[in-house]
């Protein structure tokens, strides 16, 4: 057979891997993620575990599952439909996606903003979500060694799905409290010459609509600031606009559409491109549902093909293309799902606040971005955040998000998520934090 | 080294290119000046204005100016920009002269031509259908099965929404683990020992889940080799290759060619040859690539060379990449023999750390559109960058739990395995023979869904060209969609990759009835 076994016993080296592999722009040793393995070895539950860390570090939605279920369970033929359909569900694999599914996705969208601005299915691609969605724009819009412009504090992923397998680089828009975080041209403009001196060139910017971490919606006066400016510098501006089905109220939130819109789309729309996804608004992030919108017809085409590493199922393209284009449901999830999300932010900032914590005020998300800087021993050490994250999860045993892993400037400020839990939980959770601040303000 | 490729088909790309953009500026300096100047001066003029136009831009460019891509021009700007490389793709990435730039990448992609997916398109615009569209294209470009979709149908309708837990959402909402539920693991793996022969265990702790095959190539792509790197792969391959280890991966494929007098076997004589020289040219080569059964020929690597495929491996210390999707599409005599079953009876001598399978429920199952994917590996790095990277191409979590229903239905895989051997070895034969009385013999195979047909006899010239003339007849004449060799990198004109899995017998006759038109227009024009 020819087997060399005597080369064998002389190779000690292990063949190599690829440098993206021996990498760690994953980022997953930054603490957004250890926090999580912490959880995972002890996590809190009600009955067999409430001694247990509770995960306040996770974006999911689960407030409004019920809605989702009762919907499916209603609908449950034209779920399961013809022996024929599904026969050519298995096969079809056209990166095109499903007719029906792409207007439901339009439809939705649209329903999402009020119906103040109309989405077309054609400039729809579909992708396994919003995480793939984001890195594939990167690869589309920017070159290896070129820079996209993000605010802070932003999505922690983003360093990983922006950067990692794309070889572009993230330069950061600094925000803080001074304005509510917001963007203010002084910063981008700021951000812009930064990345030039670094040697980077910059392709565009990544806003977060409504923001993660913040739970703030974006102003219109700041989007037209951002549209302005993307189109002097003639750059792309990308607007990740997967959390806005999770607005508290429908009249706040703006989305970079709406203002196309009111422009007429001169000038600006074949740089401007939307992300979305079914994964916080609905909570199905284990359908793995995400779709690009671009206004730039190469993008969409270019999109498509590159989508074939990332393809939504067709079945549950099928199961989801009746329920979403279902005015009647979708009117009455969105209304729903809003007045939910509110209830529990109302609750968690109460709760915060009786424990003398305050918060950003925010209208939007599936978390609130707290203000702990007043309990740093030195308010302007990232070290000090670090080691009161690191209280609060073994001592408290609850998982929250500390702003530096976010590229929050300002040490102290914490992302909780309040969505991802039932409500007796959620009790319990402020219950310990109110403990917690109890002891520091004793030992004070 | 890929041919390039010249289909005679409207490509999608339409810019103009840089000399003709220059001519827009020259040729009006030429009519004003040819008034007094004549021709000489009249062209002179403008080329030397043109020249010295250069030499400014070149000069405002700024100095970190990293890539060789032209800058975008600011808005104030009064001059209208004229192109500073020759490059055409460079300028087909704008929309307008002042349009916002993609990235190279983007341009690559959707400049991308190939006949492959030109063909696609075409065929999908004008489909063929028995009652609605009897004159249209038929599709004999892209490898499905049908033949057996009809059982899946069935299935489908019993369980597919059925049972008491049925298609409930309940538990399947939430993120899951991105590189595949357990349950899903565990009937893949069964599923997988079952098409493998039943002599292999495959250790679901080994396994990373895709959203298809497709991510699959590209994440181990990502994993085992960087940027400017090269992997061998025996020609002629699947298209989709290029796709999947090039554009993103930015890994070379360099091809190891294959001839029609070995019945395109690879010789390791070839293989060593090809590391070789690319050795000398300075290209630091990864691995190697090959698909079993092989795509498009549809014939299977015996043990003796999966041995010299290891072999050769440890002795270059690379990895080696099995494409074994069609494992379970096998039609002939010769038995499939994965390299999981080598591994698995020679562990003791193999490094197992370079071997690397990929495997997908698109072909053996015919569920294409549910993106299920397979990376096996005994590389626990690999693995473990592999599990990171597969949540940008998850299997959706429904599909995930429908899946593990219908693998878990031992008789039901059981009798779509039998009743598809048995239909795919029908119409194979009946195909294959048809085709040979039109005088178009096919490359001797037992698996996969296509025959590998030599069509040489009818293209003129033998080049390239000829053969995307002949391409172009079955189009438009025959209006069939097949694959041009070219297509998939072979190195002799004039072979084509034919699909007969979305045939059904009672459509032989139409589809030999049009290849045969295409023949006698050929003969008739020689």
């Amino acid at each position: 057979m020819g087997l060399k076994i005597e080369q064998q016993q002389h190779q000690q080296t292990c063949v190599e891997l690829s440098k993206i592999a021996i990498s760690n722009t994953h980022g997953e040793d930054s603490p957004y993620f250890a926090g999580w393995k912490v959880y995972d070895e002890n996590p809190y539950d009600e009955f067999t575990n409430p001694s247990g860390v509770i995960q306040m570090g996770l974006a999911e939605n689960q407030v409004s599952f019920d809605l989702l279920e009762k919907y499916l369970e209603e609908h449950r033929e034209t779920k399961g439909a013809s022996g024929t359909s599904f026969k050519e569900n298995a096969l079809f694999q056209d990166y095109h996606g499903l007719k029906s599914f792409r207007s439901a996705m339009a439809s939705f969208m649209g329903e999402i903003r009020g119906n103040r601005v109309k989405f077309d299915p054609d400039r729809i691609v579909l992708t396994a979500g919003a995480t793939a969605a984001n890195e594939l724009l990167t690869f589309i819009l920017a070159n290896s060694g070129d820079a996209l412009l993000v605010p802070t504090p932003y999505y922690p992923g983003f360093d990983r799905d922006l950067r990692w397998r794309t070889g572009v680089n993230i330069v950061p828009i600094h925000c803080d409290s001074s304005n509510n975080f917001q963007i203010t041209e002084q910063a981008l403009e700021s951000a812009y010459k930064d990345a030039e001196s670094m040697g980077y060139r910059v392709r565009g910017i990544l806003i977060t609509n409504p923001s993660n971490p913040l739970g703030i919606t974006i102003q219109r006066s700041v989007l037209e600031l951002l549209l302005d400016f993307v189109t002097k510098k003639n750059i792309h501006l990308v607007s990740d606009e997967i959390y806005s089905g999770s607005v508290f109220s429908s009249s706040e939130f703006v989305s970079v559409a709406e203002v196309l819109e009111s422009r007429n789309y001169k000038n600006s729309a074949e740089r401007v491109h939307i992300v979305y996804s079914l994964s916080k608004d609905l909570g199905l992030p284990g359908f793995r549902v995400g779709t690009i919108y671009s206004y730039n017809d190469k993008v969409v085409t270019t999109a498509r093909r590159m989508s074939s590493f990332t393809l939504i199922s067709s079945q549950t393209q099928n199961l989801l293309a009746s329920m979403l284009s279902n005015k009647s449901f979708t009117k009455s999830y969105i209304k729903i799902n809003r007045e939910r999300l509110n209830k529990r932010y109302q609750m968690i900032i109460e709760g915060l606040k009786s424990a003398g914590i305050e918060c950003l005020k925010g209208n939007a998300g599936l978390f609130c971005w707290m203000n702990l800087s007043p309990l740093l021993e030195n308010k302007t050490s990232r070290e000090s955040e670090l080691e009161l994250w690191n209280a609060i999860l073994r001592e408290v045993k609850l998982n929250i998000s500390p702003g530096s892993s976010c590229h929050c400037l300002e040490p102290g400020w914490f992302r909780v998520c309040f969505a991802n839990m039932s409500e007796n939980t959620l009790k319990i959770a402020l219950e310990r934090i109110r403990k917690f601040m109890e002891r520091i303000r004793s030992q004070q | 080294m890929t041919r390039t490729r010249e289909p005679e088909s409207k490509s999608k790309t339409s810019s103009p290119s840089s000399s003709s953009t220059g001519m827009k500026l020259i040729v009006p300096l030429q009519g004003v000046v040819q008034g007094r100047g004549g021709i000489l001066l009249g062209s002179l003029i403008p080329c030397a204005l043109f020249y010295f136009f250069q030499l400014y831009l070149k000069k405002r460019r700024r100095s970190n100016d990293k890539h060789p891509s032209s800058n975008p021009p600011s808005p104030s700007s009064s001059f209208p920009e004229l192109p500073r490389t020759p490059s055409r793709s460079n300028l087909s990435s704008r929309g307008s002269l002042t349009g916002v730039r993609l990235s190279r990448l983007a341009t690559t992609i959707s400049d991308d031509d190939s006949a492959y997916y030109v063909g696609l398109n075409r065929a999908s615009r004008d489909p063929y259908h028995k009652l609605t569209n009897p004159d249209g294209i038929i599709q004999l470009g892209l490898s499905d099965n049908t033949l057996s979709l009809d059982l899946i149908g069935d299935w489908m309708r019993k369980w597919g929404s059925g049972g008491d837990d049925g298609l409930s959402i309940n538990g399947i909402a939430t993120y899951q683990a991105f590189d595949g539920v357990d349950e899903l693991k565990l009937a893949l793996s069964d599923f997988m020992h079952q098409v493998m022969g039943g002599s292999v265990h495959f250790d679901t702790s080994n396994m990373v889940l895709t959203a298809g095959a497709t991510p699959a190539i590209e994440i181990l792509s990502f994993c085992l080799a960087d940027h400017g790197n090269a992997f061998l792969v025996p020609t002629p391959y699947y298209p989709g290759f290029d796709r999947d280890v090039r554009w993103r991966p930015g890994v070379d494929l360099i091809p190891v060619h294959c001839r029609s007098a070995d019945n395109f076997n690879l010789s390791m004589t070839a293989l060593e040859q090809a590391y070789s020289q690319a050795r000398k040219r300075g290209v630091k080569v990864r691995g190697i690539l090959v698909s079993n059964p092989s795509n498009p020929v549809g014939n299977m690597l015996t043990q003796d060379m999966l041995y010299n495929l290891i072999d050769f491996a440890e002795d270059k210390n690379i990895h080696l990449i099995v494409d074994e999707v069609f494992a379970g599409s096998t039609y002939g005599s010769e038995k499939f023999v994965s390299i999981a079953e080598i591994l698995e009876s020679d562990s003791e001598y193999i490094d197992k750390r370079r071997i690397h399978i990929i495997y997908g429920l698109s072909k053996d199952l015919a569920l294409a559109g549910f993106r299920v994917g397979v990376i096996y590996s005994f590389n626990k790095n690999v693995l473990a960058t592999a599990r990171k990277l597969c949540r940008f191409s998850s299997i959706s979590a429904p599909t995930q739990r429908l899946v593990t229903s219908m693998l878990s239905d031992k008789k039901f895989i059981q009798d779509y395995f039998e009743t598809n051997r048995n239909r795919m070895r029908q119409v194979h034969h009946e195909f294959v023979d048809a085709l040979s009385k039109l005088g178009i013999k096919c490359a001797k195979s037992s698996g996969g869904m296509f025959c590998w047909a030599d069509m040489s006899g009818l293209i003129k010239p033998y080049s390239e060209k000829g053969e995307l003339e002949l391409w172009e007849k079955f189009m438009s004449i025959a209006k069939i969609n097949i694959t041009p060799g070219s297509a998939c990198h072979c190195i002799e004109p004039g072979w084509f990759r034919i699909c007969f899995t979305t045939m059904s017998l009672e459509e032989i006759p139409l589809v030999i009835e049009r290849i045969r038109r295409v023949v006698e227009v050929c003969k008739s024009s020689s």
